[in-house]
């Protein structure tokens, strides 16, 4: 009998899965979580937010050894002051952050101030709502953490997912071995934290999941100072050596206990 | 001396036509020119003309093009409205008279609209123009709230209407606005044109009325308190419907400040009619100095 059952459940899985505009009777639409499975093999990446400063870093995958990593950059810059990290389809995260750009230059073009981070994040939420809902386009297959100082210093990172839903968060993970970073953040966060610390803190985070090695991580900072945004990308040689001092302090902790 | 003579035939190098008696009439048409000298020329002085036409007829004068980057000054708007940044606020005073050619049609007119909390308009040349689309200005600054959480900034404000005017600039639209309020940034003042214009400043006057406005206005410093802003501003509205035929009725002052504990930016402050005002002036020998009105 349990048998019969577990050949009836799968088949009316298979049957509501290949449409996306039909609901399951579970109430799910079931390709919008395939698409979130997709975006789960992507590169792990996270978002963290400090006291004045927000740090994106994202685990680059190896690529072929003939391949330039330097090229595969998975931190786009929308804007002077918003920077995102994705983790999915490389191919549908440049498409979606496209959009967001065109919609950055819009927004300042018709309204003359800049998007808030709030606004660009729902606004690429929206899109990606939109292709969950018409007929003959699939969803996009990728989580975007955005990071964004406003104008009036305000920062904040906001995560959007394939379904098209967005929150803001103090520290998130999505991609690879997610859920192994957000215990980490679980344990180790804590608020108002200096520009260091937050640095500090993101790259200890993938240092769990990811090879041991500055060239398999990309770190974006930004911080908000009197002049505004001041956005950099950590260079190899400063990522080495934080690396190799978050190791050490590892070590002495294992050492202790 | 040919010069001076061709000038006195040609009326408009720009435009060399004219129209006599309903029919359009060529000023490089020899024979029309001589039909228009008077009679009493001497023979050898209309000759003397008509060579110096014929050498004129072989060059080619381009038409001179007005720059589209100087806007034309068009006074065609019947009121007079100002706005100016002082220290803590912005002041804008306005008059109510409004006129259909020769006819005043309303006394009363309210030329200061609001949207919202923190930003005010005002309205000069068409009612109706400045009356839509500052409303249409004001949903959308109402929709910029629930959307974003936040009040809407006046850079941004004035920029959705200069955008609708710049839109709209070749459909005939009669509209000169002053966009005041009170965001993150302090008092903004901005002026938004029927063209499209849209410019930032500490001092601005539209309409008919503005020319005699702006004269009063040389005394405004930035660093004015809100009471000496307010009595110049009724002073230069004031003196502005004293001589303007199009400007007259009462003089409102309304004041923007940092919000209150609603959130509250604008209030009206005044509402004088313009004839006390101006025999109140001119009786205790003040001439026009309000310092006492408040």
């Amino acid at each position: 009998l349990q048998f019969l059952y577990f050949i009836g459940h799968t088949r009316t899985m298979s049957s509501y899965d290949r449409a996306l505009t039909v609901f399951s009777p579970e109430g799910e639409l079931i390709q919008i979580r395939y698409a979130s499975d997709a975006v789960n093999q992507g590169g792990c990446c996270v978002g963290v937010k400090g006291k004045d400063s927000l740090v994106l870093c994202v685990e680059r995958k190896m690529g072929t050894q003939l391949q330039d990593t330097r090229t595969v950059k998975k931190i786009i810059k929308i804007d002077d002051h918003v920077f995102a990290a994705f983790a999915g389809l490389t191919a549908d995260a440049r498409v979606l952050g496209k959009r967001a750009r065109d919609e950055c230059a819009n927004f300042q073009f018709n309204y003359e101030d800049r998007v808030s981070t709030e606004y660009i994040s729902r606004y690429v939420a929206q899109i990606q709502q939109r292709y969950t809902q018409s007929g003959g386009r699939r969803p996009f297959g990728v989580s975007f953490i955005l990071a964004g100082i406003d104008e009036s210093g305000k920062h904040a990172i906001y995560m959007t997912d394939p379904s098209g839903y967005f929150a803001r968060y103090k520290a998130i993970s999505c991609g690879q071995n997610s859920k192994t970073v957000q215990e980490f953040f679980d344990k180790n966060y804590k608020d108002d934290m200096s520009a260091d610390e937050t640095l500090r803190l993101a790259v200890s985070s993938l240092m769990d999941v990811v090879d041991q090695s500055s060239r398999n991580i990309e770190v974006c900072q930004l911080k908000s100072t009197d002049k505004g945004c001041e956005a950099r990308f950590v260079g190899e040689e400063e990522l080495t050596e934080l690396i190799k001092s978050i190791e050490k302090e590892k070590e002495e902790e294992e050492k202790k206990g | 001396k040919a010069t001076v003579s061709v000038l006195y035939c040609v009326q408009s190098l720009a435009s060399p036509m004219t129209c006599v008696n309903d029919t359009m009439h060529d000023l490089r048409d020899v024979n029309f020119v001589k039909a228009m000298l008077p009679a009493s020329k001497q023979q050898s002085e209309i000759d003397e003309l008509m060579a110096a036409d014929k050498t004129l007829k072989n060059v080619k004068l381009p038409v001179c093009p007005r720059p589209s980057a100087i806007p034309k000054l068009n006074l065609e708007k019947g009121t007079t409205t100002l706005g100016i940044v002082v220290k803590d606020g912005i002041v804008l005073c306005v008059d109510s008279r409004a006129s259909t050619g020769e006819f005043i049609a309303s006394r009363t007119t309210q030329k200061v609209l609001p949207m919202g909390k923190t930003i005010l308009g005002t309205m000069a040349g068409g009612a109706a123009d400045c009356q839509y689309w500052e409303r249409v200005l004001g949903v959308e600054c109402r929709l910029w709230e629930l959307r974003n959480k936040t009040t809407i900034t006046v850079a941004a404000a004035s920029k959705i209407l200069a955008g609708i005017s710049y839109s709209r600039r070749n459909s005939g639209l009669c509209m000169g606005t002053l966009v005041a309020g009170w965001d993150e940034f302090g008092p903004q003042l901005y002026t938004v044109d029927d063209q499209g214009t849209r410019l930032k400043g500490d001092k601005f006057s539209q309409g008919s009325g503005s020319v005699y406005a702006l004269g009063i206005l040389e005394e405004h410093r930035t660093d004015m308190s809100i009471e000496e802003g307010i009595d110049l501003g009724r002073r230069a509205v004031m003196h502005a419907t004293h001589r303007d035929a199009y400007s007259g009725g009462y003089v409102q002052v309304y004041v923007v400040r940092a919000p209150d504990e609603n959130g509250h930016c604008w209030e009206r402050v005044s509402r004088d009619d313009v004839q006390d005002l101006y025999k109140k002036a001119h009786e205790d020998g003040t001439a026009g100095c309000f310092k006492d009105l408040f």
